[in-house]
């Protein structure tokens, strides 16, 4: 047997939370005492791929097919399970994207395999295959045993560190039978979202809630993430009132984010709210109520009138840098 | 244009979330269950795109008989007629191994579900009835639009979104942007009472997966407040401090 992890680019280029999931299957493999396999398809250059055993892949499969240069759901998830399938791999790895989603429960039903989606820890290393993900929209875990022996794993971003092993990994070109009646969807556009830190890779999250009064409040927490480095979010009423794109409301009904910064500016805390971020390593909360519900869950507080506050603190992150 | 939408009864967005039995099933006891509200904007949107008599919209749930007042509210919603597989769904799997036995030999043009269920959030239903039924899925859109017999969608990437065309018959799940939430009328609720709704037996599938427990998060220590007028410090104790910049 060995592990399988799909190694997702996105323009040629593996992101942290790819390198993370490499780090995850890499310790799994070690519970099993076996070998990490990773499948990159695309085009992604020599010395890139070979990073990839920095974090514990013995070997890398290297689909470069012209068909497959941009994501197709239904062809990548026949690629990494017949990949799965050559190389003996009874458990696949993949990070919990939105292409991850997409294709874990493909994999799974490919493979009769069970499918932990959305990990947030190791394995059990056990006689039981157990994996804890976040269940309730973030108010609760649940351990949910894979009984089947094939097994698909997909790990939730930021939640599992990147562990260096500083081995090198061999690449080598892997082939597939590609299906026609695989490639029904065409991708017509993409159209990215401008020069922004994308939400859910973030580390660091500012945001803002009804307490800013209107969308041309918004300046400040732009400048203030900006500075950070930080991406931009907001509760549900902000985007229903279409004071910011809906990409950007966190919370039970958007997307769960797990940074480690997640500063909540004007934003009361309900129960939904709080659902969708309550796995950030570090709360802080600014709101002019002192009895706003955030509080109770926050590690650092301000009691005081965003307006006031957050020209104080983008001083201070500048400041900071200047330093 | 045939299409099907999945739904599921999940606990209330207020719910607060407790267990019973040494932690091992979750407390039903005084929650308010309702329509999954990312299905509920699948829901929505089939409706749209069926006004007129352009199409019929199905609703097909794997519950028990406790789920009916969901499927009731789907039907007020506008939902043509209802299908309930009458078993407690016991995972992802088992929920889509039923939904697609029943629509493999129905010609659904469309198959819709929400991105996830806000109680297990596991994002795979579409998934896997896609697989099953051989045929596309698309994960998370945030808009859907139909002409003639093709699809397109915006699929949410971290980057952005893909603009993507998809042929008769698919799978998706739709996120916030497909529509809005409808809220039913006096006549859609009246109508839903005599809707038809089916109660089917589920096939035998087998088990792939197990909850064991569930544990709840482990409560944040006492928040440590800065003075509004010394807001500086805050700034210095995440960077010295919490170290996360």
């Amino acid at each position: 047997m060995s592990v399988l992890i799909y190694a997702e680019n996105a323009d040629g280029k593996f992101k942290k939370s790819i390198f993370e999931a490499v780090s995850y299957a890499k310790a799994i493999a070690a519970q099993n005492n076996t070998t990490l396999v990773a499948l990159s398809i695309g085009n992604v250059a020599a010395a890139e791929l070979s990073a990839l055993g920095k974090y514990g892949a013995e070997k890398v499969l290297n689909v470069s097919n012209d068909k497959l240069k941009s994501f197709v759901n239904q062809a990548y998830a026949s690629v990494i399970a017949e990949a799965a399938k050559k190389e003996g791999s009874t458990i696949v790895v993949l990070s919990n994207s939105f292409s991850g989603k997409g294709l874990a429960p493909r994999i799974a039903v490919k493979l009769g395999a069970g499918l932990s989606d959305g990990a947030v820890s190791l394995p059990d290393a056990g006689a039981r295959f157990t994996v804890k993900k976040s269940v309730f929209s973030g108010k609760a875990f649940a351990v949910v045993e894979l009984t089947s022996e094939n097994k698909v794993v997909s790990l939730t971003p930021n939640s599992y560190k990147l562990v260096e092993t500083g081995g090198n990994a061999t690449v080598e070109d892997f082939t597939s039978d590609l299906k026609d009646s695989d490639f029904k969807t065409i991708i017509k556009d993409i159209v990215k979202a401008t020069d922004k830190v994308s939400l859910p890779d973030a580390e660091l999250v500012v945001s803002a809630g009804r307490g800013l009064k209107g969308p041309e409040n918004w300046g400040m927490i732009e400048e203030l993430a900006n500075l950070l480095g930080a991406a931009t979010a907001c509760s549900k009423p902000v985007s229903d009132a279409g004071w910011r794109p809906h990409s950007e409301h966190v919370g039970q009904t958007g997307i769960a984010i797990s940074p480690n910064l997640y500063i909540a500016i004007g934003i009361s805390g309900a129960i939904q709210h709080l659902a969708g971020v309550s796995s950030s390593k570090v709360i802080v909360v600014i709101n002019k109520d002192p009895e706003a519900p955030f509080f109770k869950v926050a590690d650092y507080g301000i009691v005081g009138d965003a307006f006031e506050v957050v020209p104080k603190l983008i001083e201070a992150v500048k400041q900071l840098k200047a330093s | 244009m045939k299409i099907l939408v999945c739904i599921s009864n999940v606990p209330d967005t207020t719910t607060k979330i407790t267990f019973t039995d040494n932690n091992t099933q979750f407390n039903t006891a005084g929650v308010q269950f309702i329509l999954n509200p990312y299905d509920e904007i699948a829901l929505s949107r089939a409706v749209e795109l069926a006004e007129g008599g352009k199409g019929t919209v199905t609703v097909i749930n794997v519950g028990e008989v406790s789920t009916e007042p969901t499927i009731r509210k789907a039907l007020a919603v506008g939902a043509d007629e209802a299908v309930r597989i009458n078993a407690k769904p016991h995972d992802a799997y088992f929920v889509a191994y039923q939904i697609a036995e029943y629509a493999k030999d129905k010609a659904f043009d469309m198959i819709l579900t929400g991105r996830e269920s806000i109680d297990y959030n596991g994002a795979k239903v579409a998934g896997m009835i896609g697989e099953l039924l051989d045929i596309p899925s698309v994960s998370i859109i945030k808009k859907l639009d139909v002409d003639g017999t093709t699809a397109t969608v915006d699929r949410e990437i971290e980057s952005g979104k893909e603009v993507i065309t998809i042929p008769f018959p698919f799978v998706a799940g739709t996120a916030e942007g497909v529509a809005e939430w409808k809220i039913p009328n006096m006549r859609g609720i009246m109508s839903a009472r005599t809707k038809p709704l089916t109660v089917v037996e589920p096939k035998e599938v087998k088990t792939l997966s197990e909850i064991l427990s569930f544990e709840t998060p482990a409560p944040r220590g006492q928040v440590k407040l800065v003075p509004a007028d010394d807001a500086a410090k805050l700034i210095d104790l995440l960077h010295n401090e919490a170290r996360v910049f």
